[in-house]
């Protein structure tokens, strides 16, 4: 096991570092951030200011050298726009979006894991087909317009939530629902999938001659060994929580990591953008270790393997 | 020429193409999912360039027209945006574009992630291992994010928009395919190929890419809809597609401006992408249900892990 986690980790870190290298030079290909903070008519010896002050004025090999043994000890330098480290400015930011990526994966395994039992448990019934139908459905509606009619229908025809911003309880419903509106449909289609297989097992089928219940077969029993291909999904599908951030940060304002991000590619904040893309790239692959590990706990024999 | 004999050859497929086309008249919802995606993919072809001029057509007194009224002709029956420019009109030469970022993503991608996932998965050693190390870094990166920062540095424009899909999805194939190829090397047909003296580049093509197509097929079926999505979110954000190009997610973008004063600018453009990705979804998951086991079961393996990597 610790074998295999520490390839792991390696090579994930290997990507990241690749990444990091792709995201350095496609930041500073959007343009100079000078012509963005300074006005039009700006002359050349204040744009060298700017350049010199914000370490823009080097060449780009030595800019990046900068960079990697800055990136070594952890830090990335100054926000342009925030006048902030970046790394403070992403970190300040990540709470945010983990409570809701959390929020919203819990919400999402209790809502797909008992409708993907029970269409499992009467596979071709009418029931099957009305919740295959409704995972394929949640999983075509566009969610930036899911948001939008989210807002048009609860907040301004009938002003139960509010549109954007981040105050009380009524404010996380739109956002937490606009990000588990994917997941939901891809996780039910899976537990279906992988409760069909387990309950057609030799075993299931000898304790159902036995006279055990269905209902409690399957929840006791089969959801167990159904696990790992629901925890490959919720782990992927939990990274990819940062992609509805982004649509949400766009609809709702709503502060965190997709915010912090879409503005600092809009601000060519390269800082922020390296060690935003640097911090998730990491909570990516903690959540990739910690998907190994509940594996592990979830199936004995990998840990032999 | 003994070696062409084991390879799989056309004679069995036409007969399998004419059983799967029977069994699709059998099932309602897969049939209906493909009339319906015929259907728009016809109105997006045939309408588009006689309504292009139309769309264009900005009539200020005709500004937030609202819907279901046929008094100004059927192209107002979904009402007018801002400009006044007729709604249904501008979904039909968005379906265009839409249908053809999509239809020409799933291409690219499926092709050049096909074709280095069976070398990557034949060969193995270094080529193996670049090449799933640059898949990881494709999946590592939000891909969101990525598409973002790359489109703010390209102009927006329709091959632009093709090209970063194609890349973040790429993994998909690359991985489907690979897994595939691992397995069916060591069959024995190859094994009698590679023994008959056949060259690596005749194996991939003859003997693998057979018995690889179908299972990347039905991917790419999956891939329709969530590429369709995802093009949308990101002309929605602002740096997919801009005027004069426009697409469904261009129209809820600039329908958003006006949501609380014409939701139809804004639901009409999503409804079009809802209904064509729901209808996609259905077919494709039936061709899984009707697909060959053994396909349905190389994918479940590999398809999944991958599948969090979309935009």
């Amino acid at each position: 096991m610790l074998k295999f986690l520490s390839v792991r980790l390696t090579t994930s870190l290997i990507a990241l570092t690749g990444v990091m290298v792709i995201v350095f030079f496609l930041a500073r290909l959007t343009g100079s951030p000078a012509s963005l903070y300074l006005p039009v008519d700006a002359t050349d010896a204040m744009v060298e200011a700017f350049n010199r002050q914000n370490g823009l004025d080097k060449p780009l090999v030595s800019q990046f050298v900068d960079f990697v043994a800055n990136a070594l000890r952890l830090d990335f330098g100054q926000s342009i726009a925030q006048q902030r480290p970046a790394a403070t400015a992403v970190l300040s930011a990540m709470p945010q979006t983990i409570l809701l990526a959390a929020i919203a994966m819990g919400l999402t395994l209790l809502l797909a894991i008992p409708l993907g039992t029970f269409a499992a448990l009467s596979p071709n019934s009418t029931l099957d087909r009305g919740i295959t139908l409704f995972s394929l459905f949640t999983a075509s509606i566009p969610d930036f317009w899911f948001a939008l009619v989210c807002v048009l229908v609860f907040s301004v025809s009938l002003g139960l939530l509010p549109t954007s911003g981040q105050g009380g309880l009524s404010s996380w419903v739109l956002p937490v629902a606009t990000v588990m509106l994917h997941p939901v449909g891809v996780i039910t289609q899976v537990v279906r999938g992988a409760m069909l297989e387990t309950l057609n097992a030799g075993y299931v089928q000898n304790a159902r001659a036995r006279g055990y219940s269905w209902r409690r077969l399957a929840f006791r029993h089969a959801l167990r060994n159904a696990a790992l291909p629901i925890i490959t999904v919720a782990g992927d599908r939990a990274g990819g929580m940062v992609n509805g951030a982004v649509i949400v940060s766009a609809v709702f304002a709503w502060p965190g990591i997709g915010k912090v991000l879409v503005d600092a590619v809009y601000n060519r904040d390269f800082a922020v953008i390296q060690a935003g893309v640097f911090v998730v790239g990491i909570a990516v692959i903690l959540l990739n270790i910690l998907v190994d590990l509940v594996y592990a706990a979830a199936d004995p024999r990998i840990r032999v393997s | 020429m003994a070696a062409r004999t084991l390879s799989l050859t056309p004679p069995r497929r036409r007969l399998a193409a004419d059983s799967r086309l029977a069994l699709l008249l059998r099932s309602p919802v897969a049939l209906l999912s493909a009339l319906v995606l015929i259907f728009l993919l016809l109105v997006a072809i045939i309408g588009a360039p006689l309504l292009q001029d139309l769309a264009n057509t900005q009539n200020l007194r005709l500004r937030f027209f609202r819907p279901f009224s046929l008094e100004r002709g059927w192209a107002y029956v979904l009402g007018a945006d801002a400009l006044g420019r007729p709604m249904l009109a501008q979904l039909i030469v968005g379906a265009r574009t839409s249908f053809l970022v999509a239809g020409a993503t799933v291409a690219l991608a499926a092709t050049i992630g096909t074709t280095l996932g069976m070398v990557s998965g034949y060969i193995g050693g270094v080529v193996d291992a670049a090449l799933m190390r640059i898949s990881d870094i494709i999946v590592t990166v939000p891909s969101l994010l990525l598409a973002l920062s790359v489109l703010f540095v390209l102009e927006p424009s329709i091959l632009n928009l093709i090209l970063v899909l194609a890349v973040a999805r790429l993994p998909i194939y690359l991985r489907v395919s690979r897994a595939q190829t691992l397995e069916i090397r060591e069959r024995v047909f190859v094994e009698a190929s590679r023994a008959l003296g056949k060259g690596t580049s005749s194996i991939l093509w003859r003997d693998i890419r057979p018995l690889v197509v179908p299972t990347v097929m039905t991917v790419a079926m999956l891939e329709i809809a969530s590429v369709m999505l995802a093009a949308a979110g990101l002309s929605f954000l602002g740096v997919g597609l801009q005027r004069p190009d426009v697409d469904w997610g261009t129209i809820v973008s600039e329908g958003r401006e006006y949501l609380t004063r014409a939701w139809w600018a804004t639901v009409f453009p999503g409804l079009a992408i809802l209904v064509t990705a729901l209808a996609a979804n259905l077919l494709s998951n039936w061709m899984r249900a009707s697909g060959d086991p053994l396909q349905a079961a190389a994918m479940g393996v590999t398809a999944s892990r991958e599948e969090a990597a979309r935009p």
